[in-house]
C-alpha cells in the first residue's frame, strides 16, 4: 500500500532520521533538487547511512537519483543501490530510452551485489511535454518500472505556463498519466500540493486526483500526509461494502447461483475485483477485520 | 509637586528603604533578558557594602550574569526563583552558592509572599512608566513590557517599595498597573532596559515540518477531546511548536465557529490574534511576549492584565488557571510516569524552571506536553526524569511526532482520540520506539550537592536538584 510519498531532502539529518515518524506509506530521499551540487556527495553518503542505520519503520525507501544527463546519476546508484532501496525514482523521464540507460545501470549493480535482477523497481518521474506524450511508452519500456509520477512544477515551466492551485494547467497531463500507466498496468502518483500552509486545498487537490484514478499522491509536507493517506485510503462505508460484496458472491456460490444481485443492483467482475482491492487494502491498513468484526 | 516620592538616586533610594545585611529584595521578570533594574541595583547595593542578602526574583536570565559575582563577593547568599537561563543555571550547578536555591512557580512565589512564608523586605519594581507618586504601568514609554502581573503581590506585600522608572509621566498616571498605595520610592534613570531584550518584535511559529507535525497534532487532540465547544478555554507557551499549535487551533475554531471564553498566561500574538477573529471573548495576561500583546493590553478593552496570584496562586480563592480547559506546555524530558522537568538539560544542568508550567497543569482540564521524541541525539522520554517539575499526577497527553501518549489516569481521553483515529500509542511503546533510533543513554553522573529545591506550588518539597560535577 502506497497512498503517500513524502519528500526528504538528503541533506536534512534532523527530517532523515524523523523519516519513519512522519506517517508516509513510502518515503523519497531526494539526492536531486533539493540538494545543491556542492552537497551532492554528502547528502549521498548521508542517504546511504540512514538507510543502513534507521529504523524507518515500515516506510518504504524511494530514492530520488540525479537525472541521466548530469554526471550525478551513476555514482548515486553505486552508493545507494546496496542499501537495497524498493525504488529509484528517475526525474526527468522523457522517453523509454531514459528507462532503458537506468535500467541497464541499475542490472548491472544489481548483479555484481549478488541481487536478484528487478528486486530494485523504477519510477519514471515524468515532468517533461516530451514525457508526458512518452507516458505508455515509459511506463511499459521494462519490467522494472512499477509506477510512474507526474511532477508538475518542472512540466509546467516546460509548457511555459503557470502552476495554479486549481491545476486546469496539468489536466491533460494527469489524464494522460493515468490513462498510460493504467494501460501499462503500473500504479501511478500525483504530483506534491505546494502550499503547505492550505489544508483545505491539499484535500480537494487529492481528492481530485483519487477521482481521476490515481494510486496516490507526492508531499513535501510531513503535514499533508495524513490528508492523503485519508483520501487514498478506503472509506468504512466502502469497506463494508467490499465485504458484503463478497459475502454475497459466496452465498450464490453455495447456493450455486450464477447472475448475483446486492441491494437490488448486479454484481459484475470489475465490482468484485474492487471490492478485492478494498479489503486487500482495508487488511493492509489494520481495519479490515475490525470492521468485519463489528458487523458480525 | 509636595510630598512627591521621587528619589534621586537608586542608592538615595536603598539607604531610605532601611535595607540592610541579611534582608530579602525582589525583582520582577517583565523586561526579560533586556532587563537592566536587577543589576543596576545589585550593583548599587553591593557598593554600599551590603551583604548577606536573599534575592527572590520571579525569573532570572542571561542578562542577570553580573548577579554571579555579587554571589561570588557575599553580597547575595540566596536565591529563590520560578526560572533561571542556562548562563545562571549553569553556575549554580556547578555548585556557585553554598545554600540550595528555591524554586518555585509563578502561583507558588506570590502565595507564599502573601502566606508570609517568604517575606520581601524591599521590592524593587522596574516600571516603563510612572508618575512621581508611584502608580505604574509596563504599557507606556520606550522599555514598554505590557503586562506587569508579577510585580503586583511584590508590591501590595514587600515592606519596602521601589519603583524604577525611565518615563517619568505627570501626575495622575490613571491607567495604572499598580497604584501609589503601596509605593515608597520613585528613581528615574535613563534606561531601565534594551527594548530589544525585553518583547520580541514578533514571536514566530515553528517552521520545522517535524515540529508542525507535532502542532497538527496537538490541535486533533484538542479537537477531539470533547473541550473545544463555546465557552473554551486555552492557554500555551511561546515555543515554536505550541505556537503552530494554536494557529491550526484558530483555524478549527474559526471553521467551526467556536466561541471562547479566554486565553490566558503569557500572551503572545497569535493569542491577540485569536481574540480579535472572535475566537476568544477575552485575554487573561500576566505577562506579554511580544510587541503585538503589548499594543493589545494598551488599546483592547478585552485584552485584560492580571496579577500573578489572579493568574495562579493556589491559595487564592480562585485563579485564572482554576478555569483552563486546556494547556499546551514544554518538557525537556517527561518519564513514562508522566513527570515532567523543565528545569534541567539532558546533563542535569539548570536550564529553566517551572514558571507557569505546574500551575497550569494542576488546574486545567487537559494538560497536554507537545515535544519532539528527541533532541539531536537524546530521547526525551525516560524511566525516571533528572528532575520532577510538574508530576505526573497533572499531565494527560504527550504529543510527538511519533504518536500521542495518553496519561492511563484520563480513559476517557484515551478512548476519544482512539476514536478519532489518532495515532495513540502506550508511553513505553514510545520510548522503545525513540531509544530504536537513539539508544539508551548512560545514566548522567550527578554531584553530590543540592545546588536547588524544587517547591510544588502549594508549599512542599517536590524534588531536589543535584550539582553537575566538572567534566
Amino acid at each position: 500500500m502506497r497512498r503517500s510519498m513524502l519528500f526528504i531532502p538528503g541533506n536534512t539529518p534532523n527530517l532523515l532520521i524523523n523519516g519513519g515518524f512522519l506517517g508516509a506509506d513510502a518515503l523519497i530521499f531526494d539526492l536531486e533538487d533539493a540538494v545543491s551540487p556542492d552537497e551532492k556527495d554528502a547528502a549521498r553518503i548521508l542517504v546511504r547511512n540512514i538507510m543502513k542505520f534507521m529504523d524507518l519503520r515500515g516506510c518504504e525507501t524511494i530514492v530520488r537519483i540525479n537525472s541521466i544527463d548530469t554526471d550525478y546519476w551513476k555514482a548515486d546508484l553505486e552508493q545507494i543501490l546496496p542499501q537495497k532501496p524498493r525504488w529509484i525514482m528517475l526525474p526527468k523521464t522523457g522517453c523509454a530510452a531514459d528507462v532503458l540507460t537506468a535500467d541497464a545501470e541499475i542490472s548491472r549493480l544489481e548483479q555484481r551485489l549478488g541481487m536478484e535482477p528487478n528486486t530494485v523497481r523504477l519510477m519514471p518521474l515524468i515532468e517533461t511535454a516530451l514525457g508526458v506524450e512518452n507516458a505508455f511508452a515509459i511506463a511499459s519500456a521494462s519490467k522494472r518500472v512499477g509506477a510512474i509520477f507526474l511532477g508538475a512544477e518542472d512540466l509546467t515551466a516546460d509548457l511555459r505556463c503557470k502552476r495554479t492551485k486549481g491545476g486546469a494547467e496539468i489536466d491533460y497531463a494527469r489524464s494522460r498519466m493515468v490513462m498510460a500507466a493504467r494501460a501499462a498496468e503500473v500504479d501511478v502518483y500525483d504530483t506534491p500540493f505546494t502550499d503547505v500552509s492550505d489544508d483545505e486545498g491539499i484535500r480537494a487537490d487529492a481528492e481530485y486526483a483519487k477521482s481521476l484514478g490515481f494510486t496516490g499522491k507526492a508531499s513535501i509536507s510531513p503535514r499533508h500526509v495524513g490528508v492523503i493517506n485519508e483520501v487514498f485510503s478506503p472509506s468504512r462505508k466502502d469497506i463494508e461494502y467490499a465485504y458484503e460484496v463478497m459475502d454475497a458472491i459466496r452465498q450464490a456460490h453455495e447456493q450455486g447461483r450464477g447472475a448475483i444481485a446486492l441491494h437490488g443492483k448486479m454484481i459484475d467482475a470489475p465490482i468484485v475485483a474492487r471490492a478485492r482491492q478494498t479489503i486487500a487494502m482495508a487488511e493492509e491498513m489494520g481495519v479490515g477485520k475490525a470492521v468485519q468484526h463489528e458487523e458480525s | 509637586m509636595k510630598n512627591h516620592k521621587v528619589v534621586a538616586s537608586l542608592e538615595e533610594a536603598i539607604r531610605l528603604s532601611g535595607l540592610k545585611d541579611g534582608m530579602t529584595v525582589s525583582f520582577h521578570h517583565h523586561l526579560r533578558n533586556g532587563d537592566h533594574v536587577l543589576n543596576m541595583v545589585m550593583e548599587a547595593i553591593a557598593q554600599m557594602g551590603i551583604h548577606d542578602l536573599t534575592v527572590n526574583a520571579s525569573s532570572l536570565f542571561d542578562i542577570h550574569a553580573p548577579l554571579l559575582r555579587h554571589i561570588e563577593n557575599g553580597v547575595v547568599t540566596h536565591l529563590k526563583t520560578n526560572y533561571m537561563s542556562g548562563g545562571i543555571g549553569r553556575a549554580i550547578s556547578a555548585g556557585i552558592l553554598a545554600d540550595p536555591v528555591e524554586f518555585r512557580t509563578h502561583g507558588g512565589r506570590p502565595s507564599d509572599i502573601e502566606l508570609g512564608r517568604t517575606p520581601i523586605d524591599v521590592a524593587f519594581i522596574a516600571a516603563p512608566t510612572a508618575d512621581p507618586m508611584g502608580n505604574c504601568t509596563g504599557k507606556y514609554g520606550k522599555s514598554a513590557c505590557g503586562s506587569l502581573g508579577y510585580a503586583i503581590p511584590d508590591a501590595m506585600n514587600a515592606q519596602k517599595v521601589v519603583v524604577v522608572t525611565d518615563n517619568l509621566a505627570a501626575y495622575p498616571l490613571t491607567d495604572w498597573s499598580i497604584p501609589e498605595i503601596y509605593v515608597d520610592y520613585v528613581v528615574a534613570v535613563d534606561a531601565i532596559g534594551d527594548p530589544a531584550g525585553i518583547v520580541s518584535g514578533t514571536t514566530r511559529i515553528t517552521r520545522d515540518p517535524v515540529g508542525l507535525v507535532m502542532a497538527d497534532r496537538a490541535a486533533q487532540v484538542i479537537r477531539h477531546s470533547g473541550l473545544l465547544k463555546d465557552g473554551f478555554s486555552f492557554q500555551t507557551g511561546a515555543g515554536g511548536a505550541s505556537l503552530a499549535a494554536a494557529k491550526y487551533l484558530r483555524d478549527i475554531m474559526l471553521r467551526e465557529k467556536i466561541h471562547g471564553s479566554f486565553g490566558s498566561g503569557g500572551i503572545t500574538g497569535y493569542l491577540v490574534d485569536m481574540l480579535n477573529d472572535g475566537c476568544f471573548e477575552a485575554l487573561m495576561d500576566v505577562q506579554c511576549f511580544d510587541l503585538k500583546a503589548v499594543e493589545s493590553i494598551r488599546t483592547n478593552p478585552r485584552h485584560h492584565e492580571i496579577s500573578a496570584s489572579h493568574y495562579a496562586s493556589p491559595s487564592a480563592r480562585s485563579a485564572v488557571v482554576d478555569s483552563l480547559d486546556v494547556v499546551i506546555l514544554g518538557a525537556t524530558e517527561i518519564d513514562t510516569d508522566f513527570n515532567v522537568n523543565v528545569h534541567t538539560d539532558s546533563n542535569g544542568s539548570i536550564m529553566g524552571g517551572s514558571g507557569g508550567h505546574s500551575d497550569t497543569a494542576a488546574g486545567a482540564k487537559l494538560s497536554m506536553i507537545i515535544a519532539p521524541m528527541f533532541r539531536a541525539r537524546l530521547p526525551i522520554i525516560t524511566d525516571r526524569v533528572k528532575c520532577i517539575s510538574t508530576p505526573g499526577r497533572d499531565i494527560d497527553v504527550l504529543v510527538t511526532q511519533g504518536g500521542i501518549a495518553v496519561n492511563p489516569k484520563n480513559q476517557e481521553l484515551l478512548l476519544r482520540l482512539k476514536d478519532a483515529g489518532l495515532p495513540v500509542v502506550d508511553i513505553h511503546d514510545l520510548k522503545e520506539m525513540v531509544e530504536r533510533t537513539t539508544g539508551t543513554p548512560a545514566p548522567v553522573r550527578e554531584g553530590g550537592r543540592v545546588v536547588a529545591n524544587v517547591i510544588y506550588r502549594d508549599g512542599t518539597l517536590l524534588d531536589t536538584i543535584r550539582s553537575v560535577p566538572a567534566k
